[in-house]
């Protein structure tokens, strides 16, 4: 019989008065034994990370507060017990892994001495021991070469090595609960697999209690024991993994399951002869530039693209796919023409339109337009929406009317309110943003669309609804489309081939359904079997929503 | 607007603040007609001390009314602090925007320009422009703004810096919008808050400038002003306390309120900031 460890009672979470709702949390019960892992899933706003630092006793009081209920651990009611004694449980008992490695670590101390830190705090051991017991845990996180990486401070390592190191301090004094807060979402797919496999490794070494919170459907299936989905801070369903998720109960499950994007390519369209883009052997080299009279040493160059070579056949959507770093972006911004490239040949209709002078290029533009990744970076805030939109034609010399009109046509395209016209940006969502976006860049009405990650920084349910729209625009207005991600689920359902990076180099390009068939490079076989929830099937047949009819959320 | 009101009236210093502020405005707007006459003008005995003789705040060694010279000392310090501070925020935006937007080279040249004004003590700077260009209003306020527009640059720089990579400046980008345009349109709206901010500070500290090198006999000698006022009365300090005292304590409230106002710009522009402490 398992040992319960964590026993949550009909929590309420109070919100200060102003919020957008009374509760951030709603009548939460939950538990937790040894050697368990808890999923909680949700969308962001629905409450699941607050649930997490009420357990730690780390609430933003006095504003938020718990307001009913109890949390017990080892019969002892978190809630209600003194500040100093919080402190003892917390890293001892209780431990966290945060989201962002890079932040939650102190940029100023080595990773040694932050390791130290916690012994220190917690229990009586001589310096020596202390060095002695945090070069084992380094050891056991599978860091190469612990003594190096004890003197090495957080921004000399890899995202990847700082959360291993995140997690050997979490794990130092053995505690009996251990919190992980999307602990891989900031981190690159190959490098989340080896993270959750650690994971589990450290989890059954210790008998740990694990509860994982996340958005990823993927990694739930993954990791977890038994999952408890959570929406606008109520528990909507829970349950044990395979139950939940093969075979949802609540409609909000359901409809966050199917919004997920099955690893099955879609039928890829009958691909045109007639090449649209040509990229042709493009390199772009970043830094070794000096100070103002040419003295010191040139800064560390970084090859960002070698020899880039890619074709966009007419009406074709290509994905471009990579890890971070991987050059993905700088292409795309060669492309446009934000950023010039050193050598090579981009061709668009016989014209090459990587050396145009900027005047020259200005006649380009309304071939070829792009959505941003950002949402919220990527509207201006001072300036109204139906402005936005209406000054890429305004700037290419059409009269403000005309591109006032087309401005208000497009709105109702990407399936925004008619009112949304004379609001600001702020006024928005991060869905609604997007659509505000992908409205910009249609104003010109380009032949060529690039999209850098437009899905990513979204929610899965909103994600969909994105896709399916850039998809109609796309047969609507037969735009060919260069679609940048990471995530290969996106790429199985939008992309007709698709062509993978890995430092700045294309290592693969072919047919999506080839490539997910048969992938030849070795990188591309690591990527694929990275994919967190790989053997788990999702309804393939998901029902599209009509891109105009949901725009709320 | 309303809620930008509603935001600054939360900091009831800042709107004590404002309300001084707007006193001294009133008082410098009816100057001419509290005390219709000028400032220079011998008007009794010399030496009373306050409320003798007809002087609400005495008068100094040549019988000059020390109220009616605060009063009309109003106008120069509040036109000199503001005309000055335009004009410093104006070479600030330009210079700051400019490196700030296409760094590189620009931006090396136009910040070691900036540095070479923030290196020398600008009190002196300001005593030595205004030594060479001759004592006079213009001059004044050149003086004040040479000496303060740097920090500005280095502020706008800054915000253009971190603006000038956002996505939706790059969308711009890619609708073939002109520098110009970008620059104006897009990128300034966007650090206007900073700017209002650090230029209602300035304010205080232009005025704070022209006061010393009035103290100093260096401003426009036809002009009545706090500085000059001190400078007058600072032999007579323990004999004729009034003459110094009361232009002081004008500056003191003067500045202090401007102060406090432009924190309140900053709490209500930058609700953000606030609410992280």
């Amino acid at each position: 019989m398992k040992q319960k460890l964590l026993d949550i009672a009909d929590l309420y979470i109070e919100l200060p008065k102003g919020a957008d709702r009374q509760y951030a949390i709603q009548k939460v019960n939950l538990e937790l034994k040894q050697g368990e892992t808890l999923c909680v899933v949700g969308e962001s706003g629905s409450g699941k990370s607050l649930t997490a630092r009420a357990i730690m006793g780390l609430l933003p009081q006095p504003h938020v507060r718990v307001s009913n209920g109890e949390i017990i651990f080892n019969n002892e009611d978190i809630t209600k017990v003194s500040y100093e004694r919080l402190r003892d449980l917390r890293g001892s008992e209780i431990s966290m892994i945060f989201q962002e490695p890079m932040t939650a670590l102190n940029p100023v101390m080595s990773i040694g001495a932050q390791i130290d830190e916690i012994f220190r705090y917690h229990v009586d051991m001589s310096k020596a021991e202390r060095q002695k017991r945090a070069i084992e845990l380094l050891d056991d996180v599978n860091l190469p070469n612990p003594e190096q990486i004890m003197r090495a401070y957080p921004h000399e390592l890899s995202g990847g090595q700082r959360q291993r190191a995140m997690i050997a301090m979490a794990l130092a004094l053995k505690p009996q609960i251990l919190i992980a807060d999307e602990p891989t979402t900031a981190l690159d797919v190959t490098t989340q697999a080896q993270i959750l496999k650690l994971m589990k490794d450290m989890q059954k070494a210790y008998n740990t209690g694990v509860l994982f919170i996340t958005h990823d459907f993927g990694v739930v299936a993954d990791i977890a024991d038994r999952v408890m989905v959570m929406q606008h801070g109520i528990v909507v369903e829970s349950g044990p993994v395979k139950q939940v998720l093969n075979n949802p109960k609540h409609p909000y499950t359901k409809a966050l399951i199917s919004a997920v994007p099955s690893l099955s390519p879609r039928k890829a369209k009958t691909i045109s002869k007639e090449k649209v883009l040509e990229v042709q052997n493009v390199c772009k080299t970043f830094g070794g530039g000096r100070g103002l009279f040419g003295f010191g040493r040139p800064s560390r160059q970084v090859e960002a693209l070698k020899n880039v070579t890619l074709d966009l056949y007419n009406g074709e959507t290509l994905g471009v796919v990579g890890e971070s770093g991987s050059g993905k972006s700088t292409l795309a911004r060669c492309i446009i023409r934000l950023m010039d490239t050193d050598s090579g040949a981009i061709t668009i209709e016989g014209t090459q339109i990587n050396t145009l002078k900027r005047k020259a290029m200005r006649a380009w533009r309304n071939k070829i337009q792009m959505v941003f990744q950002d949402p919220f970076a990527s509207l201006n805030p001072r300036i109204k929406v139906g402005d936005i939109i209406a000054q890429g034609p305004i700037t290419q010399g059409i009269p403000r009317e005309e591109a006032i009109k087309r401005a208000r046509e497009l709105i109702s395209i990407v399936g925004l309110d008619d009112k949304s016209f004379d609001r600001y940006p702020h006024e928005f969502s991060g869905g609604q943003r997007q659509r505000i976006g992908i409205a910009r860049s249609l104003a010109l009405k380009p032949e060529i669309l690039i999209a850098d990650e437009p899905v990513s920084a979204l929610d899965v349910s909103i994600q969909s609804q994105i896709l399916d729209l850039l998809d109609d625009i796309r047969e609507q207005m037969k735009l060919s489309m260069i679609f940048i991600t990471h995530d290969l689920r996106v790429a199985a359902q939008v992309c007709d081939r698709m062509a993978v990076m890995q430092y700045g180099e294309v290592v693969e390009i072919g047919k999506t359904k080839d490539i997910f068939a048969k992938p030849q490079h070795p990188y591309t076989i690591d990527l694929l079997s990275a994919v967190p929830g790989k053997d788990w099937k999702t309804n393939p047949t998901r029902k599209k929503t009509t891109s105009k009819a949901k725009s709320k959320s | 607007m309303r809620d930008f009101w509603n935001r600054y009236k939360r900091n009831r210093s800042a709107v004590f603040g404002l309300v001084v502020i707007l006193l001294v405005i009133l008082m410098a707007a009816t100057a001419d007609w509290l005390y219709a006459f000028d400032p220079f003008r011998l008007a009794g005995k010399p030496l009373s001390s306050p409320g003798t003789n007809g002087f609400l705040l005495g008068s100094d060694s040549l019988g000059r009314d020390v109220a009616a010279g605060i009063v009309h000392g109003a106008k120069t310090s509040l036109l000199i602090g503001l005309v000055a501070t335009l004009v410093a925020v104006f070479i600030g935006i330009l210079f700051g925007a400019l490196a700030g937007y296409y760094g590189g080279q620009i931006d090396n040249i136009l910040m070691r320009v900036t540095e070479i004004f923030q290196t020398i003590p600008s009190f002196i700077f300001a005593i030595l422009l205004v030594a060479i260009l001759k004592p006079s209003i213009y001059s004044v306020v050149i003086a004040i703004s040479v000496v303060s527009w740097p920090g500005v640059a280095r502020l706008v720089r800054g915000e253009f810096l971190s603006l000038k990579n956002r996505e939706f400046v790059q969308a711009c980008h890619t609708l073939g919008m002109s520098d110009l345009r970008i620059m104006l349109r897009e990128i300034l709206p966007n650090c206007l808050s900073p700017i209002i901010v650090i230029g209602s500070l300035m304010i205080a500290t232009a005025i704070l400038i022209e006061s010393g090198l009035s103290f100093l006999g260096l401003g426009d000698p036809n002009i009545m002003s706090w500085g000059f006022q001190i400078g007058a009365g600072r032999t007579m300090l323990r004999s004729a306390w009034w003459v110094c005292t009361f232009p002081g304590v004008a500056i003191l409230i003067t500045v202090l309120a401007i102060n406090l106002v432009g924190e309140g710009l900053n709490d209500a522009l930058n609700p953000r900031l606030r609410e992280r402490n």
